[in-house]
């Protein structure tokens, strides 16, 4: 009976290898069946994307570039925020205010994202409209405000993980020496916690590329290659979910959309290589 | 010269400090701000639309009028099917790298695993769920589709709280129980798990709390544009809330925002409580704690 149950508990620990694998495959199965038609050239660094063009034009680039302009933006506005917030919630505020803003930060966390996108559309996108006199409010911009405020619980909280597991000794030691305490967050604490700090910015970046549906409803959807922040994109994500259900099952449109998660698929596992790694070298 | 310029510099690093304080409060304020404006938004516009009859009563009129009944019922059922699978699956992973894996390269495989688990977008489960459930498996566009594909996603949430709550579990409990002749798996499941279960539920908490927000999985896996019934079975479509709201805000025309903001609100609503209750159990949990 025990020795069951053990193998049953060894077999879900690898599920989880099995499943990336799984990932891997699926999409790789339907997604490579596109080269058969496109060849990776035109696929990669193709400049239209017109699916319903005769014949159908699958360049990913203005794609790519949408989902680039969106996250460079978001990681702009996110990465000093967060990290301003992590240090503040990690040395400087007290208790009572550590706690609260804590669970705001994960309060910010839970909201989904289509309510993101929804709130994003009715309230931002007017404002953004007004302000720089656009004829729509829904620019990359938009987006990019919009994501910045969902990485940053992601980078508050691992940058808090970071800079709280940094010796005490290395305060005390700088406090000691007649260093006043911000001096000491930026001259000792903020180096030692790097490559946490490192990690984050990552794991945020990961989550501004990966994220749908408020970037669907906020950017616009134009599949241009983008020339300013102000004008409207279309990022590879919102590209798949808003595409798919209007494909035929096994044509070059759904197949390029299987290829196009692919790349999304490789981007996103790198990021989170690198940030596991930093995580990682932390530790040892 | 030079003195005055360093005796200035000593002056002000204690105004430094002040300023750079100063900065970093007000960035966190502007964290948080947008949850507080976000939320009265929602109470504002959206508490007049919900009463009774809007949470019980089928959409009309081409979602234009009516209730949101099978929303929240699409949801529910999804969110169960999704702890049905994941729950089990997760804790067992967790037990085997806490309990029984050794620091070698396959442990660290797996971990790796997990961290891009979590890493993956989740419009690419969409494709995933739908590549091998729907059409591999030939399970449809259906319930168990859309649930199985959301346990997936919020399986590492699930396996790393399990990890911190197994770990917290102190070494001496472990060692007391096998002393007494206990099996290793006896001791696990009556000594270890019990401990650990306020931790488990947690992290199951907040995973439900991802699953019932998500729409981008659910796109091609389960969710129905317009079906105001509720579902046969397992194997039948449903509406969800968060592709509900999707739908009202986009594709169709001239609804009235009472009923959008309603949605959201509903949406996000179930989505805080769990929260809130996590947060409550977590807490709750670190002041009862004497080892």
């Amino acid at each position: 009976m025990e020795f069951f149950i053990e193998k049953a508990i060894l077999l879900n620990g690898f599920a989880c290898i099995l499943f990336v694998i799984l990932i891997f495959f699926f999409l790789a199965k339907d997604g490579l069946a596109l080269f058969k038609f496109v060849t990776i050239q035109d696929f990669l660094f193709g400049t239209l994307w017109n699916p319903l063009a005769e014949p159908p034009q699958f360049g990913i680039l203005p794609l790519f570039l949408g989902s680039l302009i969106v996250t460079l933006g978001a990681t702009i506005i996110s990465v000093p925020l967060g990290m301003a917030c992590a240090i503040f919630i990690g040395e400087i505020a007290p208790r009572w205010m550590r706690e609260t803003l804590k669970a705001g930060v994960e309060l910010l966390a839970a909201i989904p994202s289509i309510v993101i996108g929804f709130i994003g559309m009715t309230m931002l996108g007017p404002v953004v409209k007004n302000l720089f006199h656009l004829p729509t409010g829904l620019t990359a911009l938009t987006g990019a405000l919009a994501l910045a405020f969902m990485a940053i619980p992601t980078i508050v909280s691992i940058m808090e993980d970071a800079i709280s597991s940094v010796p005490r000794i290395y305060k005390e030691g700088s406090l000691a020496l007649g260093a006043t305490h911000w001096q000491t967050i930026y001259r000792v604490i903020i180096p030692a916690a790097s490559s946490g700090i490192v990690a984050a910015v990552m794991l945020g970046i990961g989550r501004v590329i990966g994220e749908t549906m408020a970037v669907m409803m906020l950017t616009g959807n134009a599949s241009v290659i983008p020339k300013t922040i102000l004008a409207p994109v279309r990022t590879m994500t919102a590209t798949i979910a808003a595409e798919m259900g209007e494909t035929v099952r096994g044509s070059e449109h759904y197949f390029a959309l299987f290829a196009l998660g692919l790349v999304l698929f490789v981007i996103t596992f790198f990021i989170n290589l690198v940030a596991d790694a930093a995580l990682h070298r932390k530790q040892k | 010269m030079k003195i005055r310029a360093k005796s200035h510099l000593k002056i002000s690093t204690q105004t430094q400090q002040k300023i750079a304080f100063t900065f970093l409060g007000i960035a966190s304020i502007l964290v948080i701000v947008p949850v507080i404006v976000i939320f009265v938004i929602l109470i504002q516009k959206g508490l007049p639309a919900i009463n009774w009859q809007f949470l019980t009563a089928m959409p009309r009129m081409g979602m234009r009028a009516g209730g949101i009944f099978p929303a929240i019922m699409g949801t529910l059922y999804l969110v169960s099917g999704t702890i049905v699978v994941a729950l089990p699956l997760g804790v067992l992973a967790a037990i085997y790298l806490v309990e029984y894996a050794r620091q070698n390269f396959l442990t660290r495989m797996i971990e790796v695993a997990i961290v891009n688990l979590a890493g993956v977008p989740s419009v690419v489960y969409g494709l995933f769920g739908m590549g091998l459930f729907v059409i591999y498996l030939k399970l449809g566009v259906s319930i168990i589709a859309g649930a199985l594909t959301l346990a997936i996603m919020i399986l590492p949430v699930i396996i790393t709280s399990s990890k911190e709550a197994l770990q917290s579990v102190p070494r001496s409990f472990r060692e007391a129980s096998l002393a007494l002749g206990v099996s290793k798996w006896q001791t696990i499941c009556c000594v270890v798990l019990p401990n650990a279960l306020p931790g488990i539920l947690t992290g199951t908490i907040l995973g439900i709390s991802r699953a019932a927000g998500e729409t981008a999985p659910i796109l091609f896996t389960v969710a129905a544009f317009y079906l105001p019934r509720l579902p046969k079975s397992i194997f039948d479509q449903c509406m969800a809330l968060p592709y509900h709201l999707y739908v009202l805000s986009t594709q169709v025309p001239n609804v009235n925002p009472k009923i959008q903001y309603g949605t959201a609100l509903v949406l996000v609503g179930i989505v805080f409580l769990l929260n809130l209750v996590a947060i409550i159990v977590r807490s709750h949990i670190r002041s009862k704690k004497q080892w």
